[in-house]
């Protein structure tokens, strides 16, 4: 596309970023504060994950672009459309395929290999914010590692519902160091941030901050000692493909209260139905 | 109230020459005492006298202008917990200090149940089992005389009384060893009062807790402290043994105070 630098944004701008990437890799959980520009799409789109993304895309890099497990759905279908426009590389559907993924809201089922890099969409990055509101707090909360309010949360949840009722947007530990939101994946995907062989790229483009989980780092989810972490499980397997083990979305698929249990991870669903 | 629980020989906290100016103004000027283990000291005054800055100077919200504060930490080393470092300070604080605000709002939790706001502290130092927490919860709420059974309920729900005591077991749950207490009774009715005097006046007994007091309530000191400070413009103009103090004041100040307290 003329007019516009490859990846939109201008070569300074994306240097910036990857310096804030680098800082971020460098000190895993910790979010690093960026020059977060405007991009052409509202804010809670994905304008922290567009920025990643198009600082560190290049030429013969593969993309794809997830929304909640769909590779289908508006937002993906038009950030995928908006690299093509600006940069002219390849896009799959592909998990197994793709080197840079940028999702919202979900990890592929397929586990991810050295090499690729997954960059998530972050509404609010901290952790401590519906705890503590002021940002000085929260910022000497974490440098003096005073985590101890999280905990108040799960007991409290563990207190009213008997277990910790919060699903998605799991606080994790990172290297036993630095509390980190995952942004709101389902806790099931918890586990795979876990000593992920790939690179894992948080981007918050109205918060303007950018933190990373580099490849093989430990993560671990807050707990009790007698009330362990838990993912959801679910007593059917997919409608479609009959796969167990994996996140469920529940479609309701008539006016009569019938309801079905599919992948919420498409491209999984369809690989298990056709193998290409 | 009964002679000083004593059991160490030397003073846990070493307060010397404590100032705080705010400009021209005088908050503090050249405060020192000695609190020993064991011991309750009071710090009376009229609004306005220095007392709240000597507290919040001590508690590290205030910083001073001059003066030391050495407090005998557990580990049996010696700090100027006026020129430590603030993650120590903080530490500190959420462990061997404990401070009890008087409106019980400024000190609890208020979006989360009692249970929660005891087990805050212990949460914060690293206790990560859910069944002790809450067991914790449910002996200082007792000692504390509050149902076992509210033990779920928001503070919001419980009557001035019961969140000052609640602030209180919140407090003493990491066992500190000094406990700051702004005005602990203030806004609360007099029988209520009362009661709430007659459980601290126990648990300091009992715990050995040193606490330094701050009240405009002569009574309140009467009941609770040994030692008493008594201030003016910032200045101490009399300390000493608190019947000593009330019932033979030598400073005209001290006088005036004691003979405007109403008997009805």
């Amino acid at each position: 596309m003329s007019g516009y630098n490859f990846a939109f944004l201008d070569e300074q701008t994306k240097r910036m970023i990857r310096r804030s990437i680098l800082k971020a890799v460098a000190i895993p959980g910790y979010q690093v504060p960026f020059g977060s520009r405007e991009m052409p799409l509202s804010y809670g789109w994905g304008t922290g994950g567009v920025q990643v993304t198009a600082s560190l895309i290049g030429p013969e890099d593969v993309l794809k672009v997830i929304d909640q497990g769909a590779d289908d759905t508006t937002n993906a279908v038009s950030i995928r459309k908006f690299f093509e426009r600006t940069t002219g590389v390849r896009t799959t559907t592909r998990t197994a395929e793709a080197t840079l993924i940028q999702t919202r809201h979900r990890i592929p089922e397929t586990p991810l290999r050295a090499g690729q890099v997954l960059v998530l969409q972050v509404p609010i990055p901290e952790p401590l914010r519906w705890l503590e509101p002021r940002e000085a707090e929260t910022r000497k909360m974490h440098a003096l590692e005073e985590y101890g309010v999280m905990h108040v949360r799960l007991y409290e949840d563990i207190t009213r519902h008997c277990k910790v009722a919060q699903t998605y947007d799991y606080p994790v530990r990172v290297d036993g160091r630095y509390l980190m939101r995952p942004s709101p994946i389902p806790k099931f995907d918890n586990p795979k941030l876990d000593r992920s062989p790939a690179l894992l790229l948080f981007g918050a483009g109205r918060e303007k901050r950018i933190y990373a989980v580099p490849p093989y780092t430990p993560v671990k989810s807050l707990d009790f000692e007698d009330h362990p972490f838990e993912v959801e499980t679910w007593r059917q397997p997919c409608g479609l493909c009959g796969a167990t083990g994996v996140f469920l979305d529940e479609i309701i698929v008539d006016d009569k209260g019938g309801r079905l249990f599919v992948c919420s991870d498409t491209d999984h669903c369809a690989e298990r139905r056709s193998p290409r | 109230m009964s002679g000083p629980l004593v059991t160490e020989d030397r003073p846990l906290l070493m307060v010397r020459g404590l100032t705080k100016r705010y400009g021209a103004q005088v908050g503090c000027l050249d405060v020192g005492f000695d609190l020993w283990p064991g011991e309750v000291l009071g710090l009376v005054g009229e609004s306005g006298s220095g007392k709240t800055t000597v507290l919040a100077c001590l508690a590290g919200s205030v910083e001073p202008t001059a003066g030391t504060a050495e407090f005998w930490t557990r580990e049996g080393s010696r700090v100027d917990v006026l020129r430590l470092a603030e993650p120590a300070r903080r530490r500190l604080l959420r462990s061997d200090w404990g401070v009890v605000h008087q409106n019980p709002r400024d000190g609890l939790r208020m979006s989360v149940s009692a249970g929660a706001n005891v087990g805050e502290r212990l949460m914060a130092v690293g206790v990560r089992h859910y069944g002790r927490i809450r067991q914790a919860a449910l002996d200082w709420l007792a000692t504390v005389e509050i149902d076992a059974d509210r033990v779920d309920d928001l503070p919001a729900t419980f009557s001035g009384g019961m969140q000052q005591r609640l602030q209180i077991a919140r407090n003493l749950v990491t066992r500190p060893r000094l406990i700051l207490m702004d005005e602990p009774t203030g806004g609360l009715d007099v029988s209520v009062q009362a009661r709430l005097l007659d459980l601290l006046r126990g648990l300091v007994a009992e715990l050995g807790l040193a606490a330094i007091v701050v009240t405009h309530d002569l009574a309140v000191v009467r009941l609770l402290a040994h030692r008493l400070l008594v201030m003016r413009r910032g200045e101490v103009v009399e300390s000493g043994l608190t019947d000593q103090v009330l019932d033979d004041p030598h400073h005209a100040y001290t006088q005036l105070l004691v003979s405007s307290v109403l008997h009805p």
